[in-house]
């Protein structure tokens, strides 16, 4: 197993890592019995996330792939934000191992939750089928 | 600073192993098995081996033969020991839980064809109970099969014991001793032991080579077909300098064990104690019957595969049983077995010594570590649950 530059660039120095007091939508998805916990904070403005904080406990993969996908929807309109795949992500990365994939889709699975979360508090309307989604592990 | 601190994975290559095998290459590179005399002088150098490696466990030479490795060594005398077995109706081996994959791979395959498979609890403190072996024999008991050291949390089981259980039932007794040999006292006879695994790139020898003891009188079928090598027992031109280098390696390792083991074991300490300091951290396994090098830990909050390649950065080489490491879903079987809940398991780390390592070393490992685990600590959404909750 190898890790490219570019995941490793984003574990040794990863971005946008805290939390934000003053969220709007927290998403946390995986759990500690299989390793891996992300958890996202978007404050969000006429529907752009101004910014984007993340918290996670995981291996490397999870660190890096948290990393750079707040930084791929930091700016960007909700609608942009809930376009954004697992595959795009590991894309971002120059790959991932395969067995690390899980960590991609925990990423994208961290922002819907947190577009979901928004949305629930803000009772504004959305297509739940879209937010479906299972727990990646089992 | 760089210390390398994964020794139970492998370790460097002695310098008197490496000198013992140069001329292997260069001058002894004939094949034993060739009548002429560039063949006779490998032939030689490899008896010489066999018999220092003989000397180094107290077994007869005759009884020692050398394979690729701990894995094959496993298979060998497993899979052969249930065949030999299964013929006089016995087809119930006793392992314990946290051995090896080379073991426990080996036994999931045996069970599949038919042999009864019992898997002995290791309890908390990561050690196998000779009552519990003495309660699993069973009239059709083929084989018990317990590793000497484990290779992750380091504890000693009591061997001695075991096997005497083993020759008082008339069952046959196997170790896998890969962490064992050339780290503490092993003694095929006094220790009861009819089958012994070792591998030399566990105490400075070459990869790629290691050895198998099995007592005399106790006929394996062969693992590996194809020649006489072996008193024809195992096919392949013997690898002469790993061979040669895996003697001359055991023979200095054996020759310092006492030292060396006063040395490890005050690094050792100094190390636990500097890691027990961290809040929320545990060391796994007794305290007492665990091997001279072995430092097992978990830090609560963080997840083992970032804590190491954190350290790695810092120039600390050392392992974990984490699951992203295992290339599973699932933190190492060892740690579970001793009863840890996945959540801690994911948070191991295990440093394993060896006498080239230094205080000074440890002194920096134990001052790497706080700000590290507090990093990933600080970006942990499960620290922050842990904080919360207070438990």
């Amino acid at each position: 197993m190898e890790y490219s530059e570019k995941v490793m660039e984003h574990f040794v120095n990863p971005h946008n890592v805290g939390k934000l007091e003053d969220a709007d939508g927290i998403g946390e998805v995986g759990n500690a019995k299989c390793g891996d916990i992300m958890k996202m904070y978007l404050k969000i403005e006429n529907d752009i996330i101004t910014d984007v904080k993340f918290n996670t406990y995981g291996c490397a993969s999870a660190i890096a792939t948290s990393s750079i996908a707040t930084d791929m929807i930091k700016g960007q309109p909700l609608s942009e934000a809930l376009k954004l795949t697992n595959k795009a992500v590991v894309e971002a990365l120059d790959g991932l191992p395969a067995v690390k994939i899980h960590c991609s889709v925990l990423a994208e699975q961290a922002i819907k939750a947190a577009v979901k979360d928004y949305y629930d508090k803000n009772g504004i309307e959305y297509n739940k089928a879209d937010f479906e989604f299972e727990d990646h592990h089992h | 600073m760089k210390v390398y601190a994964d020794n139970a994975a492998t370790t460097k290559i002695s310098k008197i192993a490496l000198d013992a095998m140069m001329p292997c290459f260069l001058e002894t590179y004939g094949n034993p098995s060739s009548l002429h005399s560039v063949g006779q002088d490998a032939f030689h150098a490899v008896r010489d081996a066999r018999n220092t490696i003989a000397k180094c466990i107290n077994a007869d030479p005759n009884d020692v033969y050398f394979s690729s490795g701990g894995s094959e060594s496993d298979n060998w005398a497993i899979k052969g020991a249930a065949y030999l077995m299964a013929k006089k109706g016995k087809k119930h081996i006793i392992s314990s839980k946290f051995e090896h994959h080379a073991v426990l791979h080996t036994l999931n395959v045996l069970e599949k064809e038919g042999f009864e498979i019992t898997l002995l609890d290791v309890y908390e403190n990561g050690l196998v109970r000779v009552e519990d072996v003495k309660n699993a024999i069973k009239e059709d008991t083929a084989l018990v099969t317990i590793m000497f050291a484990n290779n992750e949390i380091g504890t000693v089981q009591p061997i001695r014991e075991i096997g005497a259980v083993c020759r008082e039932k008339g069952v046959l007794f196997h170790t896998d001793a890969v962490q064992a040999v050339g780290h503490v006292p092993v003694d095929v006879v006094a220790d009861n032991i009819d089958m012994m695994s070792f591998s030399g790139h566990k105490f400075h020898g070459p990869k790629g080579v290691g050895g198998l003891y099995c007592k005399k009188g106790i006929r394996l079928p062969n693992l590996i077909e194809g020649g006489a090598q072996e008193r024809n027992r195992r096919a392949g031109t013997e690898n002469v300098p790993a061979i040669v280098g895996m003697a001359a390696a055991l023979k200095d390792a054996c020759d310092h064990m006492e030292e060396n083991t006063k040395k490890l074991v005050k690094m050792r300490e100094q190390l636990i104690e500097g890691i027990l300091k961290i809040e929320r951290s545990r060391i796994n396994g007794d305290r007492e019957h665990r091997l001279p090098g072995n430092v097992s830990a978990c830090f609560e909050g963080v997840e083992g595969e970032s804590l190491l390649l954190y350290l790695d950065i810092m120039g600390i080489s050392a392992s974990s049983g984490s699951a992203c490491t295992s290339g599973s879903l699932d933190p190492s079987h060892v740690l579970l077995s001793i009863g840890l809940p996945h959540e801690i398991a994911h948070g191991s780390l295990r440093l394993s010594l060896c006498e080239d390592n230094t205080p000074e070393e440890m002194e920096y490992i134990i001052e790497q570590l706080p700000p590290i685990i507090n990093r990933l600590r600080d970006m942990s959404p499960l620290w922050e649950k842990i904080q919360k909750e207070g438990k």
